[in-house]
């Protein structure tokens, strides 16, 4: 009971935060801000049955997202017919070649050759693979990427709805955690950490450079959306009319409606995971995924595969973060590969975890909530409190403009003094996790 | 005459800059391999602390420059590079103090060591976007060239040349200079044998009567040295941006660990083995080959193993190597 109404009363409190928002600045602020709780919550949870089902240390978070990202700009955008015809095959080609390099790969890696064959054909295969990747690909992707670099220059997508690639986000994820995961699970916690977080920078580099996918730097704008647009509301009479009647203004109804179906379409995802990662939790599965995290010896001396188990819940928790990526894609209505910043994707998600209380998916939905509310609210806070503390200085001392120009920043102080407060005087977080 | 050519060029493209990345690599790589050996933890904010110094010493060398304060041919950043040192290894106590100290006490597991650090590196990034602000700042006020390629090619008559830059020369020296005194300082001096004692053995340290406490807070004022000695050296040579040092980290963790965490020497080979094959692997060798090879096998492409954009997934590709096939790094450190 005890527990209920805590939970209860901390959910409430956070009900109240998003109301006073949407009284003192205005609903369509607090819904915003709602709606990234709500990714933020997604993505906390996907942390959480890492981190906090099996204590698996995973630093490679905005990789994930931003493969998440990918996949909404290769579902949803309209295929560019020109450059497919230009470098379509080439392309083509090139992935057949990679992927016929990895299954030869595999067949020698798992053939009864001798140590000394293997030692040679593994590096031939690699640069026979990278030789003709160079040979084929370079010529096409450079005939890719001149097509009109302004507007294009990219192969698109299959322009399917973007709803179907928050699916195709998280399997991209799960394949490519699959294979970090074979390479880097063995490893203790901290080489771990270490690895996840070299991965997520290669792949944010690959889509920073590779133009060709992803347009790079220059960004992806314009992805459909799954909900109507604004303008379209504001045109159709039925909208008008409503609006009329209830004597609501038109342009911010029509907004808040937007903001409004978003908010369904993410709360269906959010409670779907939520209530089967409760059921997982609850099941012998998940009393298992503890029993290895709490002592790993011992369960594999009950005959748990705990290599296995742990691949398991890498896969499981990395697809979760690319599909909050593939939302969060699809909220934004652009990708750009440039905003994807360890600070921000990273260890923000971390810390919602660990402030909501690892291994407790109720402590990641409200870590969720309440460290983004925080991460957002932290600007506006940040500039009162350096005006209030440099209003003895005069209008224009330099240092106070530096500082007020700066204010926005205190947003890392703030999350880096409340991980460690957090870390230091209740470890176990909000809801601290259950027997 | 050819062969000259071509080893001037991989020396003004590869060696030097090489070189000069290695140095700031390894002396990053130490301090992340010391808190290792002593505190037993991978510390997430050594590149924050890097940035930290330098900020620091930015911030002196503007106040000394408005006070026409300069030291001649060279940057200077150089003469303030003391104070911000001692700054660095005050917030390195602080940190210590207030952090990881209780920790420490409390015998905690590892990895809530790494959150913590995780913490301290969340604050330190809000506190120098705070003070300093996100923007660039070029503070190399110095003599750029010692010679550059132009005086080179007029005095050797080659077709080719090679430039070397006062920063790179101030980088590689002091390199030098400061592991040779780190190396001395552990293998001869007292201090540094009960810190090599306390690594190796903690309990039978604390036997033979050394300080804990002394120990440690000697390791993060030691480590916050040696990071802003690599902060500054790092913005002399390039450029000052507080965005660059989370992505540093990459490569510094490399280095300590493809040498061995937790061994110095492998820390500082560690750091040139990654600078180099950073640039190894994405150096266009198509005019080095031009020289070398007959005229009829000149190359046409590029002879580009990896585009320059991919320098960082070198060390990360390293990385993973290593941890496969040899965990211990190359000296043989400690595993984690």
């Amino acid at each position: 009971m005890n527990d209920v109404l805590r939970r209860s009363l901390v959910f409430s409190t956070f009900a109240v935060a998003i109301v006073f928002i949407g009284f003192l600045q205005s609903w369509n602020v607090a819904l915003g801000i709602f709606n990234l709780c709500l990714i933020s919550a997604t993505m906390a949870l996907g942390v959480n049955i890492q981190l906090g089902y099996a204590g698996i240390f995973n630093a490679g978070v905005m990789g994930f997202a931003a493969l998440g990202g990918l996949s909404a700009v290769i579902i949803s955008y309209k295929p560019v017919s020109e450059t497919i015809s230009l470098g379509g095959l080439g392309i083509l080609i090139c992935i057949l070649i990679l992927l016929l390099g990895s299954v030869l790969g595999v067949i020698v890696y798992k053939s009864n050759l001798s140590q000394a064959y293997k030692k040679i054909l593994f590096p031939l295969i690699i640069i026979v693979v990278l030789l003709l990747l160079n040979l084929i690909g370079a010529p096409a992707v450079e005939r890719i990427e001149a097509f009109e670099p302004a507007a294009s220059g990219f192969l698109g997508g299959f322009g399917l709805p973007i709803i179907l690639s928050w699916i195709v986000g998280g399997v991209i994820a799960g394949l490519v955690a699959y294979l970090i995961g074979k390479i880097t699970l063995g490893l203790r916690s901290d080489y771990l950490a270490i690895a996840t977080l070299g991965i997520a920078e290669v792949i944010i580099y690959i889509l920073k450079n590779e133009d060709w996918l992803t347009r790079g730097v220059k960004n992806v704008n314009g992805l459909p959306r799954p909900v109507p647009y604004e303008i379209d509301l504001q045109e159709s009479t039925w909208f008008i009319e409503l609006c009329q009647n209830f004597g609501f203004p038109l342009v911010e109804t029509s907004s808040i409606v937007v903001k409004l179906s978003y908010c369904f379409l993410f709360s269906i995802v959010v409670l779907t995971l939520f209530i089967l990662s409760e059921v997982a939790l609850k099941s012998p599965w998940g009393r298992m995924m503890r029993a290895i995290r709490d002592n790993e010896i011992s369960a594999r001396a009950m005959g748990k595969n705990v290599k296995a188990r742990h691949l398991e819940i890498f896969i499981l928790g990395s697809a979760i973060i690319g599909l909050a990526g593939a939302m969060l894609t699809t909220l934004e209505g652009q990708f750009t590969p440039t905003t994807y910043q360890p600070l921000r994707f990273t260890f923000t998600v971390w810390v919602m975890v660990i402030i909501g209380g690892t291994g407790n998916n109720y402590g990641s939905l409200i870590g969720g909530f309440l460290v983004w509310f925080l991460w957002v609210e932290a600007e506006p806070l940040g500039l009162y409190l350096v005006e209030l503390i440099t209003s003895p200085l005069s209008e224009t001392n330099p240092l106070r403009i530096q500082l007020i120009t700066n204010a926005a920043h205190m947003r890392y102080m703030m999350m880096g003094l409340l991980l460690l407060l957090v870390l230091r005087f209740a470890p176990k977080g909000i809801f601290p996790e259950g027997r | 005459m050819d062969f000259l050519n071509a080893l001037a060029l991989i020396t003004n493209y590869i060696l030097l800059p090489g070189f000069t990345y290695g140095s700031q690599l390894a002396l990053g790589a130490l301090g992340v391999t010391l808190i290792y050996a002593v505190l037993r933890f991978s510390n997430f904010a050594h590149g924050e602390l890097m940035s930290f110094g330098a900020m620091i010493c930015i911030l002196f060398t503007w106040l000394g420059q408005s006070y026409g304060i300069n030291f001649g041919i060279l940057p200077t950043a150089l003469i303030f590079l003391p104070i911000a040192i001692g700054f660095t290894a005050l917030y390195c106590f602080f940190i210590e103090k207030f952090v990881f100290a209780y920790y420490r006490r409390k015998k905690s597991d590892p990895i809530i060591f790494l959150i913590a650090s995780i913490g301290v590196m969340f604050f330190t990034a809000g506190l120098i976007r705070f003070i300093i602000g996100p923007s660039d700042q070029n503070f190399n006020d110095g003599v750029r060239f010692i010679f550059n390629v132009r005086e080179f090619k007029a005095f050797t008559g080659l077709d080719e040349g090679f430039g070397l830059k006062t920063s790179q020369a101030i980088t590689i020296l002091t390199t030098i200079i400061l592991c040779s005194i780190l190396f001395v300082f552990l293998n001869k001096t007292r201090t540094g044998k009960s810190m090599r004692a306390f690594s190796d053995n903690e309990d039978l340290a604390l036997l033979s009567g050394i300080d804990p406490n002394k120990v440690v807070l000697l390791t993060w004022v030691i480590a916050g040295g040696l990071a802003t000695f690599a902060g500054v050296l790092y913005g002399l040579d390039k450029i000052y941006k507080p965005f660059i040092f989370l992505q540093m980290l990459l490569p510094i963790f490399s280095a300590a660990i493809v040498g061995g965490v937790g061994n110095p020497i492998g820390a500082v080979v560690g750091g040139y083995v990654i600078a180099l094959s950073e640039l190894f692997v994405t150096f266009a060798y198509r005019k080095v080959l031009a020289y070398l090879l007959p005229e009829s096998m000149e190359p046409s492409g590029m002879m580009q193993f990896l585009s320059t954009d991919y320098k960082f997934a070198v060390s990360f590709i390293i990385l993973v190597i290593v941890l496969i096939v040899r965990p211990t790094g190359i000296f043989r450190g400690q595993t984690i």
